[in-house]
């Protein structure tokens, strides 16, 4: 079966990818009060590859995954099914955690509750590189969190040693909380909508912080957002997510550019002005395509493709069949019937709402 | 949380009374001895059940005992009960509690069980029968069983925080930076439970100091030992009522009536504590009102 396929192409395949995830799937089973189990499918047959030096940004509406997919990659869930290679290493089940996150840190969403409120700054970093280092001396201790709050932008470091989390802004809550990331000198950096709680004016900051640490210091990395404007001014790779799998993946300017999956143009026309960046809220970017009807269940995910009952394209095999993946090449892929039946050129003829207004209503029923 | 635990009007007033009473145990030796140079236990042949008077404030007991000199060292014994009891039921509550919430799964299921039984036997009963055995053992014994029947509730309490507070991001965040399972409870998350661990230990105090008391009055106690409860079951015994000895066994029992009124004052505190506050409302609640919102308005619209 073609979608059992593995780690996406990429522009720089020739080399190991840092961290990669093979064809993870998560399934949760969650218990209803009358006892009933039922499986939740948040991630399904999912790959993606970080490079160091390259960011890869993950972009869907709520509930398609992002997280999930995230924290399979910082090992906090053991994947279903497939599995996570670190340095093309497959990482063992139950193997030691300590290793792995001396390597892999993930930055969560909400910077006021990944910092205890009842720790100074000092203490956060201090135990990091103390964890990291046991021979690290106090001293040096002191000289490192300096020299990383100052790597993070946070000047004078000295400043910052001593203070609460109440008392810093958002923005520099978020630093603080990349700052002792840094501290175990890790290779992959996951970010989890990383700037999305953070004030619109500083956002633009937190990307150009993101973007030098991948690029002049070689961090491979995840950047999961739900605004298409920030992916594209930060990231190298773009990959669009869809209830729990990945439709559509590639280089930043032929996915946004030149979408090949009908849901990825969606999302690109319902961003209301892709050069403004980190201006939009999850609201408005998803109002459009919420307008199309609830986003799938995936205790029972529609049958073929999973965008089929919202798709203007649909045809009646989108509800039978998976789509399977199609190259496109330059490490451009899509997973869309329309791909396979030769009407690839019909996704960029015209505007979404146009086509979805065409939509033959008794094929969809169908 | 803890700010506004003490800040209660309520919590402060049975605070006080616990300080008040706390004070009165600590310096109990030096009250009796150097201020009033009375012995509690020395019987004054000359005054025998007399009356509250100037040379005995609080009158004197059927055997020439001073009672006031007996309520400060009663507070002395009462209180060395209630910190004891409460220091070993909370330590149990904490190793029982946050443990099994921390780790939850087997350890939880194991943990949980022995917190069940010890919250269903039936306590009074099993007091009498392992102080029967240890009959004569003093407040020290006394304090030791009340400790060990009285932590599961505070366990059951501690539990349910813990597992609320352990998946919480900032928890994740210093597990994913390889932090130890003990420093992640002792330094993550104890400091979240500052508040319910004060307060239950301010409960269990008093509640301790009430069953000495009512230990001491059903004869469970050591006929050498000063507190509320033997000064309350020796005026029993020598049926002070009867004979109107009102002085002997009111101001032990106000102490205790006192004590139970800061009890109660303080567990308003830890239900006020408790109230789940407001939370903030999920994106998704907000998202979904808002589609709700949108669908009335075009309602309104077409129609
Ligand atoms: N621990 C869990 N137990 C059960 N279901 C879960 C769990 N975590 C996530 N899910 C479900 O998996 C699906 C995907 O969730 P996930 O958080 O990964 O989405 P997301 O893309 O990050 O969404 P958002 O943009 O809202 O953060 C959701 O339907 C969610 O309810
Ligand atoms: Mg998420």
């Amino acid at each position: 079966m073609t979608r059992h396929d593995g780690a996406p192409a990429d522009t720089a395949d020739h080399e190991v990818a840092v961290l990669s995830a093979v064809d993870v799937s998560k399934h949760f089973v969650v218990r209803n009060a009358v006892g009933n189990s039922s499986v939740v499918r948040a991630v399904e047959h999912a790959s993606v590859d970080l490079h160091a030096g390259r960011i890869v940004a993950v972009v869907g509406e709520s509930g398609s995954g992002k997280t999930t997919l995230a924290r399979l990659l910082a090992r906090f869930y053991e994947p279903t099914q497939g599995q996570i290679r670190l340095d093309g290493a497959p990482v063992a089940k139950g193997s030691a955690a300590r290793g792995y996150h001396q390597q892999v840190q993930l930055i969560f969403q909400d910077p006021f509750g990944s910092l205890n409120p009842v720790h100074r700054v000092r203490h956060n970093l201090d135990r990091a590189l103390r964890i990291h280092d046991r021979r690290l001396g106090r001293a040096e201790r002191r000289r490192r969190a300096v020299e990383l709050l100052e790597r993070v932008s946070l000047t004078p470091g000295e400043d910052f040693l001593d203070k609460f989390p109440h008392e810093l802004s958002g923005g520099q809550r978020q630093r603080v909380v990349i700052a002792r990331a840094l501290a175990v000198a890790p290779k992959v950096l996951l970010g989890d909508e990383p700037i999305s709680m953070l004030d619109v004016s500083i956002r633009l900051e937190m990307l150009n912080l993101l973007g030098r640490l991948s690029r002049e210091e070689g961090l491979a990395m995840l950047y999961i957002t739900h605004d298409i404007a920030s992916a594209r001014y930060v990231c190298d790779d773009v990959v669009v997510m869809y209830a729990g799998q990945m439709t559509e993946g590639g280089p930043k300017d032929r996915v946004i550019g030149a979408p090949a999956h009908p849901y990825t143009k969606l999302l690109v026309e319902s961003s209301p002005d892709p050069d403004r960046v980190g201006t939009t809220s999850r609201d408005d970017q998803f109002a459009d395509a919420e307008a199309l009807g609830e986003p799938p269940s995936l205790i029972e995910p529609p049958t073929g493709c999973r965008f089929h009952p919202r798709c203007p394209f649909a045809m009646s095999r989108c509800a039978e069949e998976e789509p399977p993946r199609t190259d496109l090449g330059d490490g451009h892929w899509s997973r869309c019937w329309l791909h396979q039946v030769g009407r690839a050129d019909e996704i960029g003829a015209d505007t979404y709402s146009a086509a979805l207004a065409r939509r033959d209503p008794a094929e969809v029923a169908s | 949380m803890n700010s506004s635990f003490g800040s209660n009007p309520k919590v402060r007033f049975g605070l006080v009374v616990v300080t008040f009473f706390a004070a009165l145990a600590i310096l109990g030796p030096w009250l009796t001895g150097t201020v009033m140079g009375i012995d509690p236990r020395a019987n004054d042949i000359s005054a025998i059940a007399s009356p509250p008077s100037s040379e005995h404030w609080l009158g004197t007991t059927q055997f020439g005992q001073d009672v006031l000199a007996q309520l400060i060292a009663g507070a002395r014994g009462s209180m060395f009960v209630g910190v004891l009891a409460a220091l070993i039921g909370t330590v149990l509550a904490i190793v029982f509690g946050v443990t099994a919430g921390y780790f939850g799964g087997r350890t939880d299921h194991v943990l949980n069980f022995v917190t069940n039984i010890f919250m269903v036997m039936p306590v009074l009963p099993l007091i009498f029968i392992v102080s029967g055995y240890l009959r004569g053992t003093g407040l020290w014994m006394i304090a030791i069983i009340i400790g060990v029947f009285g932590w599961a509730g505070g366990a059951r309490t501690l539990r349910a925080q813990t597992m609320s507070v352990r998946n919480r991001d900032f928890v994740l965040a210093m597990r994913m930076l390889g932090e130890s399972n003990p420093r992640l409870i002792g330094s993550e998350v104890l400091p979240h439970l500052g508040g319910w661990v004060a307060s239950m230990f301010l409960s269990a105090m008093i509640g301790a100091i009430l069953a000495e008391a009512g230990l001491a009055f059903l004869g469970i106690s050591d006929s050498g030992a000063i507190s509320w409860g033997s000064m309350i079951q020796a005026a029993q015994s020598q049926s002070a009522v009867l004979r109107g000895l009102w002085w002997w066994f009111v101001p032990p029992g106000l102490c205790i009536a006192l004590i139970g009124t800061a009890a109660a004052m303080l567990n308003f505190g830890v239900d006020e504590l408790s109230n789940p506050k407001l939370r903030s409302a999920t994106r998704k609640v907000v998202r979904r009102t808002r589609r709700v919102e949108r669908a009335v308005a075009a309602e309104t619209r077409t129609a």
